[in-house]
């Protein structure tokens, strides 16, 4: 497990979080490198589903990343998505899924090194917890058949 | 090959079961899971219950998945990888506990699959399969097998049927095909010899309520009939009756794709629901839940005997039992052939 | 009953309604759906404890819609499920009478869905002892424990879609499951087809469910998922003061509050 290097996608919104990760870049801050961004308009359209479709294609962790309260483009897209999320956060948890791989943050243009503490402590926390095998087992199902449930 | 009538002491069912487990057999009997009665993979005698009327789902799942990888593919360097199923990979199943309107519907299922395209999957599946029946001595309001042709001791579809000989009594085993005669060697000693047996005193007696040739007859003026959609209004269109039905055999393929590999799958369908008939252009040729209930029973009691000569209906009730709005397709046919047209 | 049958039959004699839809006696002891339209047969309508299918599921019908006015037998579910259609623009005073049935099964008769919404707020839903135990069990197991109690649950799902079309608030045409251009959610039944769809059902009813059971109750094979709507429920209780139905009100997953408050983002 020593050498297990963590799969994580970022699912970040276009105005605040990807605009400060873009600020890590240019302030030279190193961070790790195991995180793969998705770029969305806003928070308010990261559908839960691309969460679950994530972890289908074998993600070992999840960010989800927006701007700040108050500080959304579009307003109010990131108080939708933090309803939405508390409720999905509590379904996850009820249905087992290890909700401590999905972290949510808020990450404004201007905060480049929170972006890249956040990264990295994620990296760390999820190669500790090892690769999400329990998920990737039932990924698979697809390659058995099913009789007799 | 004429029937060899032989007895099983009630006792001796454990035994029997043992020795096929011995033979490398699955066996899969009916089990209960959350208060319902399903087929499941059996590895010990005492999960298999013998106090049931009918499962809630047929075994039709041992020839026909509900879920069936049907090829896997991969693309690499040199090309492109395809791999289908492996007969070889397909366990021999004993299939235990089956009742007679259950195993006449595994043959049901057969004229469907072989009517033009013979459908080598599901050949293979079926050749692997023994089918244990047990015959019934008791019925519910569901049960109509002896309106379609069946009975409650049919031996049709079984391999070997079983019949006890009265509440907590022995078995009456009828060895029926080759692949019976082949367990019953499994077990040689088990098989007394059989005395004379009046089976018929020990099957419950379920009454005829309609014909189905009648049926069938009446169908064809009835397409048109306001009765359909008198019938289904309270039908929600959904796949429960499908999918517990031992002969409906509608399927979907999918494909599942993970980047460079993936599979194709063979799914369940249903023309009950709407998507069914949906065309890409947006028309959709069976546009109201009437319209797919007629499907339901035109293809089971016309279009099936008269393209394939066989109906598509065992009697099982299961649909009727499954159904989130009690629908019961035996009050159904019994008012079609009622109905003046 | 005589009551409910003697309504009926006036109704359906002015025709004030075109159809009742109702209760009848089905098969085994169980009681079914039945579409009243001539007065004569009033007689067959009948109410008892043994009704728990969830009418409201009719109401968007396409074939039972396009009778005209209806009139619904309406327990207290059924009435919630209502008042949750109307504020969805589903079913409005127009197209909608409902014959209420209280808790103490007593006919009660409503002007319009405004009065249906006053006697449905009287009552807060509660989930009942028996599932409240089975949720705070769920709670207790270790996550893995909860994972293999879900997949081995889900497991048998042949993904009929009875819940679905049983329950008065999937009345979409089209559902999220039966997209595949993208697919967002596999079609095959195996562990994790049946695992998404029931993340989805689950999510597109919070805030909307009314905890009838319905989906349940149709059900073939008795699986456990009205527990993930329930934990729903006690969710948007703790988070955002509870759900009741109401046809003016914003959707709870369709609002927020700068000030909904969450002790997990960073
Ligand atoms: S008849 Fe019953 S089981 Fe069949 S589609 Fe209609 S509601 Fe579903
Ligand atoms: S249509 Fe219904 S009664 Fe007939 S075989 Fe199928 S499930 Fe059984
Ligand atoms: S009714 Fe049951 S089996 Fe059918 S889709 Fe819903 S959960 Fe699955
Ligand atoms: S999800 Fe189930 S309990 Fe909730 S409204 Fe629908 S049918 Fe009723
Ligand atoms: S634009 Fe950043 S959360 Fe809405």
């Amino acid at each position: 497990m020593a050498d297990f290097e963590p799969r994580i996608v970022a699912f970040v919104c276009n105005w605040c979080t990807y605009a400060g990760a873009d600020l890590t870049g240019t302030s030279r801050i190193k961070y790790a490198s195991n995180v793969r961004i998705v770029r969305f308009p806003c928070t308010g359209r990261i559908d839960y589903m691309l969460l679950i479709e994530a972890f289908n294609e074998g993600a070992d962790g999840i960010i989800v990343s927006g701007c700040h309260p108050n500080d959304c483009h579009y307003t109010s897209g990131n108080f939708h998505a933090r309803r939405r999320w508390i409720m999905f956060r509590s379904l996850c948890d009820f249905m087992g899924i290890d909700i401590r791989r999905i972290k949510f943050s808020w990450v404004s243009a201007a905060e480049g090194a929170k972006w890249a503490d956040i990264v990295n402590k994620t990296v760390t926390e999820i190669r500790a917890l090892g690769p999400y095998d329990e998920y990737k087992k039932v990924a698979k199902t697809p390659e058995k058949e099913v009789i007799h449930g | 090959m004429n029937s060899d009538r032989r007895l099983i002491r009630k006792d001796s069912l454990e035994k029997l079961f043992k020795a096929l487990k011995q033979n490398n057999k699955t066996i899969i009997g009916p089990a209960l899971q959350n208060g319902k009665i399903s087929y499941k993979i059996s590895n010990n005698y005492s999960e298999i219950t013998s106090d049931y009327i009918q499962t809630t789902q047929s075994s039709k799942e041992i020839a026909f998945p509900r879920t069936e990888k049907i090829l896997a593919y991969s693309k690499n360097a040199e090309g492109m990888s395809v791999k289908g199923i492996d007969i070889k990979d397909i366990p021999e199943i004993v299939l235990w506990g089956v009742r007679p309107c259950d195993a006449i519907g595994i043959g049901e299922l057969s004229a469907i699959f072989n009517w033009d395209y013979k459908d080598e999957i599901f050949n293979n599946r079926l050749s692997k399969v023994t089918v244990l029946g047990f015959s019934c001595s008791k019925a519910d309001e569901y049960c109509f097998c002896t309106s379609v042709g069946g009975n409650p001791g049919n031996t049709e579809g079984s391999d070997i049927l079983f019949t006890q000989l009265g509440e907590n009594g022995d078995y009456l085993a009828e060895i029926l095909t080759e692949k019976g005669s082949l367990i019953v060697s499994m077990a040689e000693a088990l098989f007394e010899r059989a005395g004379k047996v009046e089976k018929e005193k020990f099957l419950v007696d379920v009454p005829v309520r309609f014909n189905h040739e009648d049926v069938r007859n009446k169908l064809t003026t009835f397409f048109e009939s306001g009765e359909w959609v008198q019938q289904s209004l309270k039908c929600l269109g959904c796949g429960a009756c499908a999918y517990v039905c031992p002969t409906c055999a509608c399927f979907d393929i999918q494909d599942e794709a993970h980047g460079k590999s993936g599979s194709r799958v063979r799914c369940w369908d249903s023309c009950g629901f709407s998507l069914f008939t949906l065309h890409t252009s947006g028309h959709n040729p069976r546009e109201v839940q009437s319209q797919r209930w007629r499907q339901r029973i035109m293809h089971k009691f016309s279009y099936m005997p008269d393209r394939l000569s066989v109906f598509g209906c065992t009697g099982c009730g299961r649909c009727s039992r499954a159904c989130p709005a009690d629908m019961n397709i035996l009050e159904h046919l019994i008012s079609i052939q009622e109905a003046t047209v | 009953m005589d009551d409910l049958r003697k309504r009926a039959k006036e109704l359906l004699e002015a025709s004030a309604v075109k159809v009742v839809i109702g209760y009848e006696n089905g098969t085994e002891n169980k009681t079914r759906a039945i579409f009243v339209e001539k007065p004569e047969d009033t007689g067959k309508l009948i109410f008892d404890s043994r009704c728990i299918m969830n009418l409201a599921s009719y109401l968007t019908k396409h074939e039972v819609k396009n009778k005209g006015k209806m009139a619904v037998t309406a327990t207290l579910p059924v009435m919630r499920a209502i008042i949750q259609l109307a504020s969805e623009f589903q079913v409005n005073d127009s197209n909608l009478l409902v014959l209420g049935i209280t808790p103490e099964s007593k006919l009660i008769e409503f002007k319009d869905l405004a009065e249906v919404e006053s006697f449905v707020h009287k009552y807060q839903i509660e989930i009942d002892v028996r599932n409240k135990e089975m949720l705070d069990k769920i709670d207790k197991m270790p996550a893995s424990e909860r994972w293999n109690f879900w997949i081995k649950e889900l497991a048998p799902c042949f993904k009929c879609y009875a819940c679905r079309a049983a329950c008065p608030m999937c009345y979409c045409h089209r559902c999220t499951v039966d997209f595949n251009q993208p697919q967002w959610i596999p079609v095959p039944s195996h562990e994790l087809g049946n695992l998404e769809w029931h993340i989805m059902r689950a999510v597109h009813l919070a805030g909307r469910c009314v905890d009838c059971d319905a989906c349940y109750n149709a059900c073939p094979l008795a699986i456990p998922l009205n527990l993930l709507t329930k934990r729903m429920l006690i969710d948007a209780k703790e988070h955002f003061g509870g759900y009741q139905p109401a046809i003016k009100a914003e959707h709870l997953m369709s609002t927020y509050k700068p000030d909904d408050k969450e002790n997990f983002i960073l």
